[in-house]
């Protein structure tokens, strides 16, 4: 495994190498499995100006080591990136496309990336986008590593935008009575101008996290409840509220022998996929996030790569898998190849970070 | 192959009423908002179905003559001037909302669509669509997506890519291509973003998925008046500093309060040296909790002039003044070039001040209005183009202020584009390195270099700098710049 330790080191690795492969932090390990490269010494945050809303960091740099930095004043990943506490690193969280719940809010990891320092194919140090939160100048080459699973290059510099984090969060735990109940209250509080951080669901209840000033916490629970008529209610506060959105970030539900995959779906499609998931002979553990943006699925491995494209065939999804052993994580829709194959004749032209 | 034989083969897709060639049919379509840079197609064509917009692209790649794809024409920076002797492909009448669902927050829309339709169309649902450019009332859709426009209320929600979901486009050869889909979320490289802001380069916007917000149910809006500049930009920096996102801050110079009480009547303080807005908007829990916050740092900022909205009309009063600043700069000046720089918000103080210096070392005035929250200055240069030589000073000073956003880290455009003005500032602030890796990239998605050629990217040719004044749309006090 080659470790470069600056920008050169990595020119260097690419000049020299044929094939290379990225590996960050390893928390999504069906996407790094045959990694030849590592960021682990590319790590550490080289600008924060907290009044510019702007931080630049090293690929390499934990999450963790981000959001505590951030959390110093007052600020915070506005994105909520999943596997922070595993391990994960800020590069491997861009190029792998991943937003947490929290993303309801503001916006995912494609909204606030703003610009990137970045080692092509032929060894070339190139920088796209901005290092300030507004810019229209040249191609978004930043947004288009968003999900590119290391396709263009190695990524090695990042700048952020941020926002100041919320004084107080609470979460509202909404029992519902079936699925449809929950999909129902999902697209309900969806519309309604209360704000919300995250709003997550399965068949038995909604899961809504509201955040702001402290001495308007209370209130902001009590507007959510005025919108889930009769159901049942519990309030999470403090620890409670920190644990709830921890696991979920960190996919703790996830049993032993499942592996994590992400699926973008519309809010409509919601019925659709609980059908699919109906259909195995195993129970398949999930979770619709982000207002029924994206479903999580905890595929069991009994069941394998092979099965899981042949229940989801008729629906031709987009698919990304995190965990487990798939010979093909990543299946994406092949309307955007001709666009995407013309880009990566400047990007990679040796075709060295494909597959 | 002729272009004879090109316009026999477009006339087999268009009636004589869809299809100009005449020169007084093509006046219209040689300039842009910034009318000082004019080019004259050797037709513009009407397209009413993305079928036919696809077979003129087609058409255009046979014959290799150069496009422009062209919305509502109100680009600032010339990237709607047409190519000397290419075709216009003029997509006003694309104007579809072919899809609205509330339930699923989105609307998928033809590229002529105008951007302020959106949101008309999903107030009933207490939904609307975030980026508000001033123009909205009359740019498009698709112009907003090759730009990555914005508005006072990026700050806090974004530019254009941020609401863009899903797209259909044709590239520079015909090719037809579908990035994103109607989902927040999505996997695979983020074609959609790439394409966005690419200013016509990559080709033409058929079809946009737009992501629609429930509205904030409540605004609380004030006005605070400094004594000078700096205490207000120290403002912002207090507003920053406290925790709040407010949706918007806003200051205006005291050229520019001049400028709008010449216009509006006395509206604004005569002993003010600038006013900052801030907007508070959310929930009215929170913006209740927010509001004495927010009023405890602008006492401590020093304003000496408090102005708070207390409805929905004096709300709007302020938003008035302030987004007619710059055609009622019209009125101090028979004519003026709005610059775009983004500096980092620390530096703001320094920029002004500099900006300030080069009006003096020039003999000329700026008036200054823009988005202080994110750092985003619309100095407006102003001349009078009749004097010998005042356009080219003019141009010369503009250039200033850009090298002077480029110095201090900060970008030529936060969101008018580069277009035809600033390609010579781009390698400026790209170095020539990544410079050239972009026209690579430009060369791979469009090899003849057909789609809006000489845009966005320095290059050889460019037309003359030539007219002047405001655009007719300003004149006719329907739109004003921001
Ligand atoms: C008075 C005034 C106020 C303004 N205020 C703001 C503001 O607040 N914020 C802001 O960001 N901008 C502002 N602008 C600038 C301008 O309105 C925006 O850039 C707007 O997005 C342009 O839209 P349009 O329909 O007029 O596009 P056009 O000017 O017709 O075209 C703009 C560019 O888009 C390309 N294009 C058009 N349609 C397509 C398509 N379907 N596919 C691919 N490329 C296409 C064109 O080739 C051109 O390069 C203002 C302009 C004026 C005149």
């Amino acid at each position: 495994m080659l470790t470069p330790e600056s920008i050169e080191e990595v020119q260097e690795a690419v000049r020299s190498q044929e094939r290379i492969r990225i590996a960050g932090g390893g928390t999504k390990s069906a996407l790094s499995r045959d990694a030849s490269l590592s960021t682990a010494k590319l790590s550490g945050i080289l600008e924060y100006e907290p009044s510019e809303y702007t931080f630049t960091a090293l690929a390499g740099t934990p999450l963790a080591v981000i959001r505590d930095e951030l959390a110093k004043n007052g600020q915070f990943l506005t994105f909520d990136p999943p596997f922070v506490e595993a391990g994960a690193t800020i590069g491997g969280t861009v190029a792998a496309g991943l937003s947490g719940p929290g993303r309801f809010r503001f916006g995912g990891v494609r909204d606030f990336f703003l610009g990137v320092k970045m080692v092509t194919g032929d060894g070339q140090a190139i920088f796209g986008g901005g290092k300030v939160v507004k810019n229209a100048a040249g191609f978004d080459i930043p947004k288009l590593n968003v999900g590119g699973l290391g396709q263009w290059g190695v990524i090695v510099e990042l700048t952020f935008k941020v926002f100041p984090a919320p004084g107080e969060f609470a979460t509202i735990l909404v029992e519902t009575s079936g699925a449809s109940d929950a999909r129902e209250l999902t697209t309900k509080l969806a519309m309604a101008p209360v704000e919300l951080f995250c709003l997550d669901s399965n068949s038995q209840s909604v899961q809504v996290r509201v955040g702001g000033l402290a001495e308007a916490i209370d209130a902001r629970c009590r507007r959510v409840q005025s919108l889930v008529g009769d159901r049942a209610v519990s309030i999470l506060r403090g620890d409670d509220d920190n644990r709830h959105w921890s696991d979920a970030r960190e996919f703790r539900w996830v049993p032993e022998g499942h592996s994590l995959v992400k699926l973008p779906i519309s809010p409509g499609e919601m019925s659709n996929v609980a059908e699919t998931l109906s259909a195995p002979e195993a129970t398949v553990p999930h979770r619709y996030s982000v207002g029924g943006n994206v479903v999580w699925i905890a595929w069991p491995d009994s069941l394998g790569q092979t099965e899981f494209d042949r229940v989801f065939a008729s629906r031709g999804q987009n698919r990304l898998a995190l965990t487990g052993d798939w010979e093909q994580p990543s299946q994406i829709d092949p309307r955007g190849a001709v666009f995407a194959d013309r880009l990566q004749t400047v990007f990679d032209p040796g075709r060295k970070f494909a597959g | 192959m002729s272009t004879d034989a090109f316009y026999t083969e477009l006339r087999r897709i268009y009636s004589e009423d869809r299809l100009l060639t005449k020169n007084a049919q093509l006046v219209p379509y040689e300039s842009d908002g910034l009318t000082s840079f004019r080019a004259k197609p050797s037709g513009v064509v009407l397209p009413q179905t993305q079928d036919e917009v696809i077979r003129t692209v087609k058409l255009c790649h046979k014959y290799e003559v150069p496009f422009t794809a062209r919305g509502s024409g109100t680009s600032l920076s010339g990237g709607s001037v047409p190519v000397e002797n290419g075709l216009v492909i003029a997509l006003n009448r694309l104007n579809r909302i072919l899809s609205y669902e509330p339930g699923q927050r989105i609307a998928v829309v033809e590229p002529g669509v105008i951007n302020l339709k959106v949101s008309q169309r999903a107030a009933p649902d207490g939904l609307y669509y975030a980026p508000d450019p001033s123009s909205g009332p009359v740019c498009t859709i698709g112009g907003n997506v090759a730009f990555n426009s914005g508005g006072a209320h990026c700050l806090k929600y974004g530019m254009t890519s941020n609401h863009v979901l899903g797209m259909k486009v044709v590239l520079p050869d015909g090719e037809l291509c579908t990035f994103g889909g109607s989902s927040l979320e999505s996997t695979g490289p983020d074609l959609t973003g790439m394409f966005i802001g690419s200013e016509g380069l990559f080709g033409i916007a058929l079809e946009i998925t737009l992501r629609m917000l429930p509205k904030p149910e409540r605004y609380y809006t004030l006005q605070a008046a400094y004594d000078s500049l700096e205490k207000a930009g120290n403002a912002v920096a207090l507003v920053v500093a406290s925790g709040m996102l407010p949706g918007a801050m806003e200051i205006m110079d005291r050229l520019s309060m001049d400028a709008a009480n010449a216009q509006l009547g006395d509206c604004y303080p005569k002993d003010a040296k600038a006013v900052l807005i801030v907007e508070l908007e959310g929930t009215n829990e929170e913006v209740e909790a927010e509001k004495p916050k927010l009023h405890a740092v602008i006492e401590e900022s020093g304003a000496h002039l408090i102005d708070a909205a207390k409805n929905d009309a004096e709300r709007s009063r302020i938003w008035t003044g302030r987004k007619s600043a710059f055609s009622a700069v019209g009125r101090l000046s028979p004519d003026f070039i709005v610059q775009d720089g983004v500096v980092p918000r620390t530096k703001l103080g320094e920029a002004l001040a500099e900006i300030d210096r080069l009006a003096d070392k020039f003999g000329m005035r700026v008036a200054n209005v823009f988005h202080a929250g994110d750092g985003n200055l619309h100095p407006l240069v102003m001349f009078d183009g009749r004097e010998e030589g005042a356009l080219h000073k003019a141009e010369e000073l503009a250039g200033e202020i850009i090298r002077l956003c480029i110095r201090l880290g900060g970008s030529i455009t936060g969101e008018h584009g580069v277009g035809l003005e600033k390609r010579a500032y781009f390698g400026e602030m790209y170095g020539e390195a990544d410079t050239d890796f972009m026209q690579r990239l430009r060369a791979a998605v469009d090899p003849l270099a057909i789609a809006n050629r000489g845009k966005k990217l320095p290059s050889a040719e460019a037309p003359a700098l030539t007219s002047r004044g405001a655009h007719p749309l300003e004149q006719r006090g329907i739109v004003s710049r921001m």
